[in-house]
């Protein structure tokens, strides 16, 4: 397994602002997504699944709901004696920019990347889901001599700052790199999957540090095009970048295609998560559910529809549930209606109440509200 | 010497549990899958875990691998702990030669060692067979109220079925006057359930007793609990009063499962202060698409639905393709139902494909001869061809070619 020589960086709090709503109180890498997971899921599952035995996760604030779901990083078998799993809360002295600039959050943490064995180095954002080979971004990034390798999708450009959009040529090789450019074309944009052998990163770091560069995308990347071989590795199939509420919503929503559930959950590379030793869902007499995906632990008497019910959702006889999104133990009762909706966790919607969102914009209810 | 237990629990879990048949041809019964993601030994291993008592020794015998495998280190049960946890007990070779577990007796005299190193005051034995959630705390309490030698849980069955179960007959304080072991005609209908506390000190020395005994056949039910009760031994039976199962037959095994439908039954897996806990699949949640139908029904995660189930046990990665039937069914892991095929009145285990347009099973009320009738059960990894049919009451373990019945 090539993953041995490689330390996992995952960024929990990267781009939390742009969803604002669900990080509120808790960080993008605790943000539910797809019925049982929280996003961070799936960066941690694509790294031990390649055999990645040490990962580092960074966190900024509001990491309380995070270490809940990590614990000790059993799920993803990375609760180990040797190497394992790594909280790395902020220091102090470290100050943290926004939007997911990266330069800031790497000074506090280059002590432990510069103590660790390992070769190579893996970043991971968590707004971006996607379930990737990481052993064949490995081969390539050898077989293509690449200094820094970027996982990228073609497609609309996130409406994120800091995005890295590649053009290059027949080869992959990256001959022209700009952070965030205005376009509605579609781009070959940057997942935030990059890596990159440690000892470069170190140098790079230096340099950053000592030239007293900020943004790791423009001063590290950009600015290196024509310096480094930097390469781009195409993520196929299932991939997206959250950048909003509305991102949110569509990304969960398109895995009720089986297609590409199939390629997300490939059973080749499964997505670990927390275990909650829920029963398993129970479809009462006269209930009726339809496109949905459902979790354990849900009892469904109503109508459900073109919706993601995560673990331990009640839907009351009469409730309908259409084109919605219902987190963990969220109760819906009687007669009630919500179409277009995100509802938190624990939310309560008492008999009788219709909240109706449009697809573009669906109404959230935060956590544990009583409606 | 490890840190003293108050109570420890020694599990009996070396049944064959032959009347299960094919279910349990490479399988102990313990191991046998249930209520859609659990085995049958979770119920006595997440009691335990609830009822504080965190020292657990398994005593396997019967095909032992899957069991061994799925108990693995405890974790999924929190039993996974630095003093006592959970222990898996297989017959070992001593000096004198191996032995098998002659007995349900025998299995815990060959363990002695194991117990004596908690030094525990009591001892809970458990057998592995049934479906329930008990606080043995409880049971536990008011062994020591009574100053017992054994306490033996008892639960009131219905009359007409009494004469199946092994019965107690007791005095108003609840002590126990007299057993009746299957009776033809029943003079209590308080039925064991298998689960009993002893005080060890007492146990211990009957144990080595028994053992001594060369007419004896090393059984708790024959041998143990009656000389215990002919020597004057305190001796109480505690009134259970809940759901309860044994799911030692098909048809047993069958109803147990779809009792998990039917809200009558007092038997709710949703308690979060009681939850079973399980070796949980990675599997993504389930999905029910748009041209499904689902009634009435338990679907576990990375299940796909496109066809019909109804009044069903589906457990984890089933698929039932559009246009396949499933009904008053339980199908276990990873099985297919294919576009066209009818499974009904049926137990489908692991890793089976049911082919297009195959019939599986017969509902009741089709049938001409209803003494003909019965669950029909496919084996893990058969396949049953296209068009092929399973008859009710039937066992296959073989695949079943296109075409034949």
């Amino acid at each position: 397994m090539t993953g041995k020589n490689i330390v996992g960086i995952v960024f929990s709090n990267a781009y939390d602002e742009c969803l604002s709503e669900l990080t509120g109180l808790r960080t993008m890498g605790s943000v539910p997504f797809a019925c049982r997971y929280r996003l961070i899921d799936f960066a941690l599952s694509n790294m031990v699944n390649s055999g990645i035995e040490k990962v580092g996760v960074v966190t900024k604030s509001n990491y309380q709901s995070l270490m809940d779901h990590l614990g000790t990083g059993k799920p993803w078998d990375l609760s180990r004696k040797t190497e394992g799993m790594f909280l790395l809360p902020p220091f102090s002295t470290a100050s943290s920019g926004s939007n997911g600039d990266k330069i800031a959050s790497l000074k506090g943490i280059m002590g432990f990347i510069s103590r660790s064995t390992e070769e190579y180095v893996l970043f991971s954002d968590c707004n971006s889901v996607l379930n990737i080979d990481i052993e064949e971004l490995m081969d390539y990034h050898m077989e293509k001599g690449s200094d820094v390798t970027i996982v990228y999708k073609n497609g609309k450009m996130p409406a994120l700052s800091n995005v890295i959009v590649m053009e290059m040529n027949d080869s992959g090789k990256a001959t022209k790199i700009a952070v965030s450019p205005v376009t509605e074309d579609n781009v070959n944009y940057s997942l935030n999957v990059v890596l990159m052998k440690k000892s470069l990163l170190e140098r790079l770091m230096h340099e950053a540090i000592s030239l007293n560069y900020n943004d790791f995308e423009a001063d590290i990347i950009q600015r290196n095009v024509n310096k480094l071989n930097i390469y781009g590795f195409e993520a196929k199939g299932y991939a997206t970048t959250i950048d909003s509420m509305q991102t949110y919503f569509k990304a969960n929503m398109e895995l009720l295609n089986p297609e590409n559930c199939d390629h997300l959950f490939d059973k080749e590379r499964p997505v670990y998560t927390k275990v909650r030793d829920d029963m398993p869902a129970i479809y009462g007499l006269g209930s009726n559910v339809k496109n949905s995906l459902i979790a354990d632990g849900c009892i469904i008497d109503g109508e459900v529809e073109n919706s993601i019910l995560f673990r331990g959702v009640r839907v009351e006889k009469g409730a309908v549930v259409k084109n919605s999104i219902v987190m963990q133990g969220t109760y819906v009762a009687q007669d009630s209606s919500l179409s277009y909706v995100v509802a938190d966790k624990s939310v309560v919607i008492t008999p009788g109440k219709t909240l109706s969102g449009a697809e573009n914009y669906p109404i959230y209810i935060g956590k544990a509200i009583v409606i | 010497m490890a840190r003293k237990m108050e109570c420890i629990a020694m599990l009996l879990a070396g049944g064959q549990g032959s009347r299960l048949g094919i279910l349990t041809k490479n399988i102990a019964k313990p191991a046998v899958p249930y209520g859609g993601k659990y085995r049958i030994i979770d119920f006595p291993l997440s009691n335990c875990v609830n009822s504080g008592i965190s020292t657990v020794g398994v005593l396997t015998q019967y095909q032992p691998l899957e069991l061994n495998d799925y108990i693995g280190n405890g974790q999924a049960w929190d039993l996974d702990r630095a003093n006592g946890g959970v222990h898996i007990l297989s017959p070992y070779q001593q000096i004198k030669g191996t032995e098998w577990y002659k007995g349900t007796a025998n299995a815990i005299y060959q363990n002695i060692n194991f117990i004596d190193r908690y030094s525990p005051e009591y001892v809970a034995v458990l057998s592995g067979d049934h479906i329930y959630k008990m606080d043995y705390n409880k049971m536990l309490e008011y062994h020591k109220e009574n100053n017992a030698a054994c306490t033996i849980a008892m639960l009131e069955v219905p009359w007409e079925e009494a004469s199946r179960f092994g019965l107690m007959i007791t005095n108003e304080d609840n002590s126990i006057a007299e057993f009746e072991e299957k009776p033809k005609n029943p003079r209590s209908n308080k039925a064991s359930m298998g689960v009993y506390i002893f005080t060890w000190s007492k146990l211990r020395q009957y144990l080595i007793d028994d053992e001594a005994d060369p007419d004896s056949s090393n059984d708790f039910g024959h041998d143990v609990i009656p000389k215990m009760h002919a020597n004057g031994e305190r001796m109480f039976a505690y009134l259970f009063d809940g759901y309860w199962k044994d799911v030692g037959t098909i048809d047993s095994l069958w109803e147990a499962n779809l009792d998990l439908l039917n809200p009558k039954v007092d038997l709710d897996l949703s308690d979060p202060t009681w939850k079973i806990y399980s070796r949980t699949p990675v599997a993504p949640p389930h999905y029910v698409s748009a041209d499904a139908t689902v009634q009435n029904s338990m679907i576990a995660e990375g299940s796909r639905v496109f066809g019909e189930v109804d009044f069903s046990i589906l457990f984890s990665n089933v698929t039932v393709e559009e246009g396949a039937v499933v009904r008053d069914s339980i199908v276990m892991p990873g099985t297919v139902v294919k576009s066209g095929a009818t499974v009904q009145y049926a137990i489908v285990a692991e890793n089976a494909v049911i082919e297009k347009d195959a019939v599986v099973g017969q509902r009741p009320e089709d049938m001409e001869d209803l003494n003909e009738w019965g669950v029909a059960v496919v084996g893990s990894g058969v396949t049953v061809g296209e068009g092929a049919s399973v008859a009710p009451k039937a066992m296959v373990d073989a695949d079943v070619r296109k075409g034949d019945k």
